[in-house]
């Protein structure tokens, strides 16, 4: 009997023993002999320049080493470009301990260095610092009219600008039948993944390093490294074996990881550099945003203009964009548009990827204003969405790869019993509660990069499978060792995944949802190529059983290579591994989207949201009871770990509808709330019955698998569904997140 | 001047008796993570807000982090490296694998330490109080279901038992 394919079941994760027992080594956490630690001095000012730097008191402990600050760090790669990470925006990327400016609050300005982690934290306190404070701006809100259109660099390619203006918006605005229109108000969040940022470098002797890190990316950190410090890359090891959750916050290289390098080559010694819970403030955030929407309609409910603006932050060295008016004309249709994006510069760090960037930020008012003018058109918000359904991406013409939002809609509708809701606001009850049901339209484009893998035979017939992608937490080793298994018709146990290390097969960034297609792809076709060396070999063996077959005539499974018209025609992986005296037979392959084929096409994951809040009047108190996510997303590799990716998401909607975000202090241009007491998140007792949907989705174009990302589509639809059901629940329509209770009072 | 501040402890982390010479302000968890290199107990804030730290203290849930070493002289602690006996895992690890209630696995350790606590304590009856209980542990990757769903199945096999 020959193995199940592994792609498609629901498989718990193979490093779930690590994890459960707290084996599982996190960056921070390698003791290795010698080892300094290194504590980060912040800068308590927003904007200017330090005048004195004075570390005298500390030094003057017995066990403190060195304080690096600007006036004695080593000189470094000047050019500005060396900086850059693969995920650098358009401008001059931040350059820790560069010089004496200050460019915004909480800027690392100087790193002690000692014997132990508690002499350093205590250290850190002695340094003095007199600064020459200049007056800053922070506050979005008080400066939209000065934004401006973002400069274009290489990084934007994956963050295409709006589409063009289509038809004439106001003429068609100002006749229409049905009309609405919101602003929408998000404020700074940070992603706060639970382990703090932390790095071990170290130093190998002869400008040798090896780097624990927590990124999202092992050899964007490498390249960092190596330009920033002028070392050799194959003497830059980054290695990042587990990671305490990212969001996002590990896709460029964080400056834990410059200070860590830049003390242990200097030290020559290994030296670790954690952040506390507020440094993970200091270092890139969700950007606060404002949006503008007007929607119009006809009677019969379809759509005839839509114009969506957003005017977001950044700092005042790189321009940081998101795709945020992108998505409502991929969702509906209209032959009158106008779509803007902008930026403000401000006096504060670069923002950065955090989980469904732009969409999340986006779809909540798209999908809010489309609430809104079905009630103003009488018309039944799921309804109202199937009469605008787009069955082509109508702000490109061009077909979707797959998109089966259709069943989204009806799967989740049925399972949630939408077809309850009455539909007045304010008419469903529950004892002395309001009862709100609200849906919502979620998209996120599926993409892929190239990358590389290695597949390889060892002398047992097993297969062993290497990438230097890292696993955030979304089930990337399970995954790929099922992708792996199938590519020879293996079992599971039989193929092991090795990951998160530089010097393994290349891989990009791990974000934006494309890790599966990249990397799995990659996969797949080392996959292949290795069965052809082995049928190959095999063919060239003694006695081969495989005579003059083509590569067509034979099937892998169970660890042989047997002929499909006779079955008993076989020959063992591990023979042809002996065959070859023993010498591991393998293959590295490198893998690039089929551009050619995809530039036809729109591809896109899609979901729908269905959520039930209820609201205590009197108190204003809001919780989610229930909701269903349904998503398609094309073939969905592990069920199981696919499903705690939209879980994840789900959860997050809850706290960006409800619960996050960093307050700024405008007058001192700080973050008044950085620490997990006043960050709120939902806890245990937030949380109700959540339900996960994957419809049926085949899809042959967009990869090699046929599957789309999930780690943000689940935060893409549910933010607006929530605050749709607010508003059914108590007819106030709040568009600021997250909604308060006092904002129903 | 550091040295002479140090303090001589000793206590028994999973059934191993440590001594060790603390300064009197080290926290029970900076001490297991970068003395005793027991890195699975996690530090998520160490202020008191995140549960990541939560060991079993004489059988009651502690966030380390606030808990000051010195302070543990004598006291028998397991942290999640001592929940497992002999490679066996504790049925709640294996319900936290079954019901894939970790993504990150990073506040893992202190949920599971921190439950086993809970369950001790006696006092949830319903999910509704499993949940209130476990609020103090927080989950960023959002298992939050998952998570309780584990919890669930252990309590009431416990109550069938
Ligand atoms: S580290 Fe102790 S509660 Fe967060
Ligand atoms: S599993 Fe990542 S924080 Fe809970």
């Amino acid at each position: 009997m020959s193995t199940q394919p592994a792609i498609g079941q629901s498989i718990s994760r193979l490093e779930g023993f690590e994890k459960v027992t707290g084996s599982a080594k996190y960056a921070g956490e390698y003791n290795v002999p010698d080892l300094l630690y290194g504590y980060v001095v912040n800068s308590t000012i927003t904007k200017g320049e330090i005048l004195n730097f004075n570390a005298d008191a500390a030094l003057a402990l017995p066990g403190v080493i060195k304080v690096f600050y600007y006036g004695n760090r080593p000189s470094l790669a000047w050019f500005n470009m060396q900086y850059a990470d693969m995920d650098a925006p358009p401008g001059t990327p931040f350059r820790p301990l560069q010089d004496a400016e200050i460019k915004y609050n909480g800027q690392p300005i100087a790193l002690v260095v000692a014997e132990s982690f508690e002499l350093a934290k205590y250290a850190a306190t002695l340094v003095k610092v007199d600064y020459k404070e200049e007056t800053f701006t922070t506050d979005l809100i008080a400066n939209q009219a000065s934004a401006r259109s973002p400069k274009v660099g290489l990084a934007t390619a994956l963050k295409p600008p709006p589409p063009k203006p289509v038809g004439d918006f106001e003429a068609a605005y100002d006749t229409a039948f049905a009309k609405a229109s919101g602003k929408f108000i998000h404020g700074t969040e940070h992603h706060n993944p639970l382990e703090l940022f932390a790095t071990t470098t170290i130093y190998e002797g002869k400008g040798k390093v090896t780097i624990y890190d927590k990124t999202q990316g092992t050899v964007n950190c490498q390249l960092y490294v190596g330009n920033v410090f002028g070392l050799h890359f194959k003497d830059v090891r980054v290695i990042s074996p587990y990671v305490g959750g990212a969001f996002g916050s590990g896709l460029r290289p964080q400056y834990q990881l410059f200070l860590s390098v830049m003390a242990a080559l200097e030290l020559k010694r290994a030296v670790r550099v954690t952040l506390d819970r507020t440094q993970m403030f200091s270092f890139g955030h969700r950007p606060p945003t404002t949006q503008f929407t007007r929607f119009a309609a006809a009677a019969d409910g379809s759509l005839r203009a839509i114009n969506h603006t957003a005017i977001a932050e950044t700092s005042r060295f790189e321009d940081y964009t998101e795709v945020v008016v992108n998505w409502a004309h991929m969702l509906y249709p209209a032959k009158n548009t106008l779509m803007e994006y902008k930026l403000v510069p401000l006096d504060v760090f670069s923002p950065l990827d955090m989980r469904a960037p732009g969409g999340s930020t986006g779809l909540h008012a798209v999908e809010s204003t489309m609430d809104a003018l079905s009630y103003q058109l009488g018309i039944d918000p799921l309804e109202f969405r199937l009469i605008n359904y787009a069955e082509k991406d109508e702000s490109t013409g061009r077909p979707y790869s797959s998109k089966e939002l259709r069943k989204c809609y009806e799967e989740g509708a049925a399972r949630f019993g939408w077809s309850e809701r009455l539909p007045q606001p304010r008419s469903m009850k529950r004892g002395n509660k309001l009862v709100g049901y609200g849906m919502a339209t979620g998209i996120w484009e599926a993409m892929q990069l190239p990358a590389r893998a290695k597949a390889l035979i060892n002398a047992e017939g097993k297969l062993e499978v290497s990438s230097a992608v890292t696993d955030i937490g979304t089930g990337t080793l399970t995954v790929m060792t099922q992708i792996a298994a199938d590519t020879l018709g293996l079992a599971m146990d039989d193929v092991t995944f090795s990951y998160g290390d530089s010097k393994m097969a290349f891989a990009p960034i791990q974000g934006g949802s494309f890790t599966v297609a990249t990397v799995g792809s990659a996969i797949k076709a080392a996959g292949l190529a290795l069965a052809k060396k082995l049928f190959r070999k095999a063919k060239q063996m003694q006695n081969s059983p495989l005579g003059k077959a083509k590569f067509e005539d034979v099937e892998f499974r169970d660890g042989l290579i047997a002929l499909k018209a006779q079955p008993k025609a076989v020959i063992a992986l591990k023979d042809i591994v002996s065959a070859n005296k023993g010498r591991a037979i393998q293959s590295t392959n490198f893998n690039l989207p089929k551009v050619m084929k995809l530039k036809n096409y729109s591809r896109a994951a899609h979901s729908a949201a269905f959520v039930e809040v209820e609201v205590d009047e009197e108190l204003g108190v809001i919780n989610v009871t229930r909701a269903v996510t349904a998503v398609a997303a094309g073939k969905i590799i592990n069920p199981k770990t696919a499903r705690s990716q939209i879980l994840g998401g789900m959860v997050w909607s809850i706290s960006k509808a409800l619960r996050e975000e960093t307050i700024t202090d405008h007058n001192f241009g700080k973050y008044m709330n950085q620490n997990l007491g006043e960050y709120h998140i939902p806890v245990h007792a937030d949380i109700h019955e959540l339900d996960v949907i994957f419809v049926e989705e085949k899809d042959d174009i967009v990869n090699e698998l046929g599957s789309k990302g999930i780690g943000e589509i689940g935060l893409a639809a549910m933010p607006a569904a929530i605050a749709n059901a607010i508003f059914h629940a108590t007819g106030k329509r709040i568009n600021r997140f997250p909604i308060h209770l006092d904002d129903l009072m | 001047m550091m040295d002479q501040q140090l303090i001589s402890t000793s206590f028994t982390i999973n059934r191993k008796e440590y001594k060790v010479s603390v300064a009197p302000w080290s926290s029970l968890l900076d001490v297991m993570r970068e003395t005793l290199d027991l890195t699975g107990t996690k530090k998520g804030c160490d202020h008191g807000q995140c549960g990541a730290c939560t060991v079993l203290i004489n059988g009651k849930r502690v966030l380390s982090c606030l808990t000051l070493a010195v302070m543990k002289e004598g006291a028998e602690i397991t942290t999640i490296e001592g929940i497992a006996e002999d490679g066996k895992l504790h049925p709640l690890q294996q319900a936290f694998i079954d019901h894939d209630a970790f993504q990150c696995g990073y506040c893992t350790p202190g949920q599971i330490c921190s439950a086993i606590g809970m369950l001790q304590e006696g006092k949830a009856q319903s999910r509704a109080e499993v949940k209130e209980l476990m609020s103090g542990n927080l989950c960023r990757c959002g298992a939050n279901t998952n998570i309780i769903d584990a919890i669930m199945e252990i309590k009431e096999g416990a109550a069938h038992a």
